[in-house]
């Protein structure tokens, strides 16, 4: 999936927030109505109905009408995203660690000799 | 492998690491003690660092920059909150400007190794926490530009040296 920069913002922007992360992770469990959402938080449907619209713009959720409801479900693949910029990092880590590797063993073979 | 574990976690924005090491304790925290032996890893093959200032006690602060293919020399700061050697350091990590100075407009990410010792063997466990999802993506993107490649040119290096 191709990311533009102007796209990671909004995903990461959708994130920063704990309501939208919680939403996020029980849609990504199962198909949830926005009431059904709406009743897991201490705050009104309009405001669930408006961090549904943030992550929905991220396109981290994608939403579908059934009669009278609006069914979200996580968009997993935008999900991933977030994953690949820690896999970024843990490489930064990865590389520092086994350099960190060589130089104690350089240095335990030099204290042998 | 030295690396025996990583966990990354999106939503709590932190990733552990933990390695094991065929060495006691001692040379271990050595790694991060002694300046001439934490450039020799802190930095990529590409980016190699040097460092400039280096106080490990509570409130000392590290200062490094790390020379680019280009000449270029991005600079880097810790913040030291937390030592108990040899078993643990806690820092800030950031971004500096030219003269080394902190640089507040740039996100800063928080470091706590642990160093526990079994049977001659040092298990090293290092937890990154990140701020805010935007200060990871920013942190991340800068980072990147320091390239992540070559690590094995180094290794050769050292091994040769």
């Amino acid at each position: 999936m191709v990311v533009d920069n102007r796209h990671a913002d909004l995903v990461f922007r959708a994130l920063s927030d704990s309501t939208r992360r919680d939403i996020l992770r029980r849609t990504m469990l199962g198909e949830h109505s926005v009431t059904a959402l709406a009743n897991h938080y201490p705050m009104s449907f309009a405001a669930i109905q408006k961090h549904v619209a943030v992550l929905e713009r991220a396109r981290l959720v994608a939403k579908r009408r059934e009669g009278r409801e609006h069914l979200v479900r996580a968009n997993i693949e935008t999900v991933r995203v977030a994953q690949a910029l820690l896999d970024r990092f843990e490489e930064t880590w990865k590389g520092r660690i086994e350099r960190f590797g060589e130089v104690l063993a350089e240095m335990k073979q030099g204290a042998n000799q | 492998m030295t690396v025996t574990s990583i966990h990354k976690d999106t939503e709590a924005l932190t990733m552990t690491v933990i390695a094991e090491f065929d060495s006691p304790i001692g040379p271990v925290w050595q790694m991060w003690e002694n300046p001439r032996l934490l450039e020799k890893w802190w930095g990529p093959p590409t980016y190699p660092a040097t460092v400039v200032d280096h106080d490990l006690s509570p409130g000392g602060s590290v200062t490094y920059f790390m020379t680019g293919p280009e000449g270029d020399q991005p600079r880097g700061w810790w913040r030291v909150t937390s030592v108990d050697a040899p078993n643990l350091l806690e820092f800030e990590d950031g971004f500096a400007d030219d003269q080394g100075n902190p640089n507040p407009a740039l996100p800063t990410m928080t470091i706590r190794v642990t160093l526990t010792e079994t049977d001659g063997h040092t298990r090293m466990t290092m937890e990154s926490t990140f701020q805010s999802t935007e200060a990871m993506e920013e942190i991340i993107a800068m980072g990147a530009e320091e390239g992540i490649k070559e690590a094995v040119g180094q290794i050769d290096a050292l091994l040769a040296a």
